[in-house]
C-alpha cells in the first residue's frame, strides 16, 4: 500500500511540532524518518496512526484521503505500528494483547483464546518467531516484548507498518535480526516507515531516508550517505561523532564491590552475586539491554535498596546499610536514570534544583534560613558553567528542554567534590549537541581523577566512554572486558554469551 | 577470537524467571505465637466455669442435629494446646525455610475463633444457624458494594462512593417501594439511584479529571447529607406513604434450605440474596471470561495501550463506572427493603467502606471480594448475637470488631496484593 503525507501540520499551542511535512511511501519500501529527538517524528508518527488530529494536511493511501478520527480508523485502514514504549499490558497474555480491540468471541460474548492463540502461532511460524501465546507479557524480555507488538500489528493486516525508534531496547543480535524481519516484510510488499537517530541502522536498512529538523523536512538522503554527512544534515551543523579522549591513567581502586546481590520486595534476586573494582581515573561501562538489573545494581550504590547482600567499599569505607544522605556525604555523585522523575523536581526552579541535594545544611542554608542571595550567585555561576539555556535561574526546570535539564542535573553533582560519579543513561532522550556536551563532563571528571561509573544501554555511548566495560545479563556480570572490545563481541555477551577471553582462559 | 564467535544467536524468547532468595520470614511464626498466648491469657487466664452450649438444629432440618455442650475450662485447655502446637509446627516450618501453609493458619484462627466462643458462652447457648443467617444478611451489602468496586477500580476509576450509592439506594429504594408497594420497582429505583452518583463521580474524575478520592468523599458526604435532610423533612412527615415499604419475603429453596446448620443460611433468604449468587457469578465470568471484561481491564491497566487499538477509554471507564454504581445502589435496597423495612438517617452506617476494604482485601477479584466481605459480615453478626446471649465483653468493644478484622485483614495484606496499574490515574489524552 502507498503511503503519502500531504503537508501535515501539528501545532500543540505555541509550538508547531510539525511543519508542513510530506511524506511518500511506496509499496515494499523502507522509508527511513531521521531526526534528533524532539525533531518531531512520534508527533508525526501519531498523526498518522490517529492519536493526534492534524490542523493541516492530509493523509493518503493508495491515493485515496483519508480521515482518522482515533486509532481505530488508523487501523481499520490498514495501518500498524510498533511503539517505542511497547503499547502492551504486562499482566495479560500475548494471545489477550494480540486479540484486545478485535476479539473473536464465541456465544454468549465469550472470548475464543483458542482463536487468538491459532493466530499468535501462525505469524510466529511465518516469521520464525519463538513467542510462547500464553506467556504474561511482563514475564517476557523486552526483545520478546517487541515481537508481540509486531505480532500485535500484522494480526491486523498491516500494510503500512511503523517501528518507532524499534532498536532502542535491543541487542545488537536481536537489532539484526529485527533488519531481517523487516526485510522479510519488505519482500511481503508491506511499506515501512523506520523512525531512527541511529545512523548505521538507517544506512543499513533504508531505501529512501528523509531527514527532519525541528519539526521540517531538511531534506532527502541517499542511505549511501556517510555518517557525517547524514548527522550534519540531521543536526544542522557538522558534530563530532566521537569522543576526544585521552588514554586514561588509572589510580588505584576506589569503589570495591565484592558478592552484591540485590533482593526486590518480592524476594526476587534482580542483582547475583557481582564483583567489580572501579580505580581513579577511569571510566567503567555497566552495559546491558534494559532491566537486566543495572538499575538495581545503581540503586544498590546509592543506597535506595533495601536489601544488598555482600560488601560495597568505597576508598576503604563501607556503603553498604548506610542512608542515601550519608552515601552523598561519603562523596558520591549520581545522575539518575529517569532525569524527570528522579533526579529533578519540575516545579522547582533551575536554582531550587541545585540545592536539592545541600538543603539539610552548608552554603545555602543557616539556621534553617535558605540563604537566597548565595544560592543565586552560584546558580547564576552554574548557568554559565554548564551552558544552561534558559531565560533566567528562576525558570521551573520542567519547562527546559531534556537536554538542559540533565545539564542542572551534572551542574548539581558535579559541583561538589566527588570520590565517586555514577551517571545512569546520561544522554537518554538527548539531542546531539546535548549529548556532546555531557560526555566531554564525564571525561573530564575522570581526567580529574574521579572513579566514574556510566550505565547504559546504548552501545555507541558505552564504547565512546569506557575504558572498561562491564556486561550485565539477567541481574550476573557476564564479563568484564577493555574498552576498545569489538562490538560485535560485546553485543553476544548482552545476549549472555561469556566474553571469549573468560572462555579461551 | 575465531570466526564462529560472531555468528548470530538466537536471543532467549523464554519468558525470565528470577530466582527467588531463600528467606526466612519470622512474620506468621510470631503473630500465631502473640495469638497463643493471647487466647491462653483469656480463655484460661480469664477462664470461666460452666458448660457452653451450641445449638446446631433449626426448624426443618432432614434430621435435628443435637445441641452441643462443653465444659468451658475443659474446651480452653485443649484448645490453647493445640494452637500452641500449630505454633510450634509454624515455628518448625520457618526454620526450614518453608512458608507457613494458609490450610495451618485457617485452622489457627477457626479453633481460636471457636476457643473465644466457648469461652463467651459460658452457661449460655450460641444459635449457630441464627449466627449463620444474620451473618449472610450483614454481607449481602457488602458484597454488591464490593462487586461495585471492584468492577469500577478495574477499569481504572477508584469508587470511594460506595458508601454514597449504598445509601442513595437505600433511600430511594424505600421511597419508590412505599409509593408504589412494588418491591421490584424499589430495587430498580435503586440501580437508577447508584447509576445517578456513578454519573457524578464519572464526570468530574473522567471528564473533568478531578481526584478521584476527593470526588467520592465529597459525593458520600453528599449523600449523606441529602437522604438525612429528605428524611427528617419529607419522610418523617409522612412515614405511612413515603416510609412504609413493602419488604421482600423469604423464599424457601425446597430440600437445600433443609440442610442442617448452613441450609437455613443460604436458602431460606430474600430474594436479593439469592441474586447475589448469581452477581457474584456473573460479574467474574465477565470479567475474566468475555470480550467486554478484557476490554475493562486493559483500560483499568494501560489506557494507552487500550486507546492505540481503538478502544475509547473514557467511554468504557464511563458506562462500567456507572455499572458499578448501579449494582452497588442494588446492594443498598437490602438496607430496606430485605432487612430493616424502612429507611432511616445514614443506615448504611460505613458499610460502603467496609465493603472498599474487602475490595483491597479480596485483590480486587470478585470472588475473593465476596469471600472477605462474609468474613466482615460474619465480625458484626458475632457482635450481635454475644450482646444477645450476654457475654461478659463490654458491648462497646464487641462493636469494634468488625473494624478491628478489617484493619488486621487490610494491613496483612500491604505490599502484597497489586492494585489495577492505572486505577485512580485520570487518562490524559494528549
Amino acid at each position: 500500500m502507498k503511503l503519502e503525507l500531504r503537508g501535515i501540520t501539528k501545532r500543540f499551542g505555541t509550538l508547531t511540532a510539525n511543519d508542513s511535512i510530506s511524506l511518500t511511501v511506496q509499496p515494499g519500501e523502507i522509508h527511513a524518518l531521521l531526526g534528533e529527538n524532539g525533531a518531531g517524528k512520534s508527533t508525526l508518527m501519531n498523526v498518522l496512526y490517529g492519536l493526534y488530529q492534524a490542523d493541516e494536511g492530509q493523509i493518503l493511501l493508495d491515493d485515496v484521503a483519508q480521515a482518522f478520527a482515533g486509532p481505530g480508523d488508523a487501523m481499520k485502514a490498514g495501518i500498524g505500528m510498533v511503539h517505542q514504549h511497547f503499547m502492551l499490558i504486562p499482566v495479560f497474555t500475548v494471545a489477550e494483547n494480540v486479540s484486545l480491540g478485535h476479539e473473536q468471541t464465541k456465544a454468549g460474548g465469550r472470548l475464543d483464546l483458542a482463536a487468538a492463540r491459532a493466530k499468535v502461532r501462525e505469524i510466529s511460524a511465518r516469521f520464525g518467531f519463538d513467542v510462547d501465546p500464553d506467556a504474561l507479557v511482563e514475564d517476557l524480555p523486552v526483545g520478546v516484548q517487541q515481537r508481540v507488538e509486531i505480532i500485535k500489528a500484522l494480526s491486523r493486516d498491516a500494510k503500512v507498518l511503523v517501528f518507532d525508534e524499534p532498536t532502542a531496547v535491543l541487542t545488537p543480535q536481536e537489532t539484526d535480526e529485527l533488519i531481517g524481519i523487516m526485510r522479510q516484510l519488505k519482500a511481503a510488499g508491506t511499506s515501512i516507515v523506520f523512525i531512527s537517530h541511529k545512523l548505521r541502522e538507517v544506512r543499513e536498512i533504508a531505501d529512501r531516508v528523509t531527514v527532519i529538523r525541528l519539526g521540517k523536512v531538511v531534506g532527502e538522503a541517499d542511505p549511501s550517505s556517510t555518517n557525517a554527512e547524514l548527522a550534519s544534515l540531521m543536526v544542522g551543523r557538522s558534530v563530532e561523532l566521537t569522543v576526544q579522549k585521552q588514554p586514561a591513567k588509572p589510580g588505584d581502586a576506589a569503589l570495591v564491590v565484592q558478592n552484591v546481590s540485590v533482593i526486590d520486595p518480592r524476594g526476587q534476586i534482580m542483582v547475583k552475586d557481582v564483583s567489580f573494582e572501579v580505580r581513579r581515573g577511569e571510566v567503567l561501562a555497566i552495559a546491558g539491554v534494559q532491566g537486566n538489573g543495572q538499575t538495581e545494581l545503581t540503586e544498590a550504590l546509592i543506597g535506595l535498596q533495601n536489601r544488598v547482600e555482600g560488601s560495597i567499599t568505597l576508598d576503604g569505607k563501607p556503603l553498604t546499610g548506610l542512608g542515601v544522605r550519608q552515601v552523598l556525604d561519603a562523596g558520591v555523585g549520581f545522575v539518575p536514570e529517569d532525569r524527570k522523575e528522579d533526579g529533578l523536581v519540575a516545579e522547582f526552579s533551575i536554582a531550587e534544583n541545585l540545592m536539592l541535594d545541600r538543603s539539610d545544611s552548608g552554603p545555602f542554608v543557616k539556621g534553617g534560613m535558605l540563604q537566597l542571595k548565595d544560592l543565586a550567585e552560584f546558580a547564576a555561576e552554574k548557568r554559565v558553567e554548564f551552558d544552561i539555556r534558559a531565560q533566567s535561574i528562576e525558570t521551573h526546570v520542567g519547562r527546559l528542554s531534556g537536554g538542559n535539564q540533565q545539564k542542572v542535573v551534572l551542574a548539581r553533582e558535579l559541583s561538589r567534590d566527588l570520590r565517586l560519579f555514577v551517571a545512569a543513561q546520561p544522554t537518554r532522550g538527548l539531542d546531539v549537541g546535548s549529548i556532546e556536551f555531557v560526555h566531554t563532563r564525564i571525561v573530564e571528571a575522570r581526567d580529574a581523577g574521579t572513579p566514574v561509573i556510566v550505565i547504559s544501554t546504548e552501545l555507541d555511548e558505552v564504547v565512546a566512554l569506557a575504558d572498561r566495560i562491564a556486561v550485565m545479563y539477567r541481574g550476573s556480570i557476564v564479563g568484564i572486558v577493555p574498552g576498545d572490545t569489538p562490538r560485535d563481541v560485546l553485543g553476544l555477551m548482552m545476549a549472555g554469551e561469556p566474553a571469549p577471553e573468560v572462555t579461551a582462559a | 577470537m575465531t570466526s564462529t564467535d560472531t555468528r548470530p544467536v538466537a536471543p532467549d524468547s523464554s519468558p525470565i524467571v528470577h530466582e527467588t532468595a531463600v528467606v526466612r520470614s519470622w512474620k506468621t511464626s510470631v503473630v500465631l505465637a502473640v495469638f497463643t498466648v493471647l487466647g491462653a491469657v483469656l480463655l484460661i487466664g480469664f477462664g470461666r466455669e460452666g458448660t457452653s452450649g451450641f445449638r446446631l438444629a433449626s426448624d426443618g432440618d432432614f434430621f435435628a442435629l443435637p445441641d452441643m455442650a462443653v465444659s468451658t475450662m475443659g474446651a480452653a485447655v485443649v484448645i490453647v494446646l493445640v494452637l500452641a502446637a500449630l505454633t510450634g509446627v509454624s515455628v518448625m516450618m520457618t526454620l526450614r525455610y518453608t512458608k507457613t501453609p494458609l490450610w495451618l493458619i485457617s485452622l489457627f484462627a477457626f479453633l481460636l475463633l471457636f476457643g473465644f466462643l466457648t469461652w463467651a458462652a459460658a452457661g449460655a447457648t450460641i444459635p449457630v444457624p441464627g449466627l449463620l443467617v444474620g451473618a449472610l444478611g450483614l454481607s449481602v451489602p457488602l458484597i454488591f458494594g464490593a462487586l461495585g468496586g471492584v468492577l469500577s477500580e478495574r477499569v481504572g476509576v477508584v469508587n470511594v462512593a460506595i458508601e454514597g450509592q449504598l445509601l442513595a439506594g437505600a433511600f430511594t429504594s424505600a421511597v419508590v417501594a412505599s409509593i408504589t408497594q412494588q418491591p421490584f420497582l424499589g430495587l430498580v429505583a435503586a440501580m437508577v439511584a447508584g447509576v445517578l452518583v456513578s454519573f457524578v463521580l464519572a464526570a468530574f474524575a473522567i471528564k473533568y479529571l478531578v481526584d478521584q478520592v476527593i470526588v467520592g468523599v465529597v459525593l458520600n458526604v453528599l449523600v449523606t447529607g441529602l437522604t438525612s435532610f429528605l428524611f427528617s423533612q419529607v419522610l418523617s412527615a409522612n412515614p405511612g406513604l413515603l416510609n412504609s415499604p413493602p419488604r421482600f419475603d423469604r423464599i424457601d429453596i425446597p430440600v437445600l434450605s433443609q440442610i442442617p446448620i448452613i441450609g437455613p443460611a443460604l436458602f431460606k433468604q430474600t430474594i436479593i440474596v439469592y441474586f447475589v449468587y448469581v452477581a457474584v457469578f456473573v460479574v467474574w465470568y465477565c470479567l475474566f471470561r468475555t470480550k467486554w471484561g478484557l476490554r475493562l481491564r486493559s483500560v483499568g491497566e494501560h489506557p494507552q495501550a487500550a486507546d492505540t487499538v481503538g478502544i475509547n477509554v473514557a467511554r468504557t471507564r464511563f458506562w462500567n463506572v456507572s455499572l458499578a454504581g448501579a449494582i452497588a445502589g442494588f446492594g443498598g435496597a437490602y438496607f430496606t427493603l430485605g432487612s430493616v423495612g424502612a429507611f432511616n438517617k445514614e443506615m448504611t452506617a460505613g458499610a460502603g467502606f467496609i465493603a472498599l476494604a474487602a475490595v483491597i482485601f479480596g485483590r480486587w477479584d470478585p470472588i475473593r471480594a465476596t469471600l472477605a466481605a462474609l468474613l466482615f459480615g460474619f465480625a458484626s453478626n458475632l457482635q450481635n448475637v454475644l450482646s444477645i446471649i450476654g457475654s461478659p465483653v463490654p458491648s462497646e468493644f464487641m462493636l469494634m470488631l468488625p473494624y478491628v478484622v478489617t484493619i488486621f485483614a487490610v494491613a496483612g495484606l500491604v505490599g502484597q496484593s497489586r492494585a489495577p496499574a492505572a486505577s485512580g490515574k485520570p487518562y490524559i489524552k494528549a
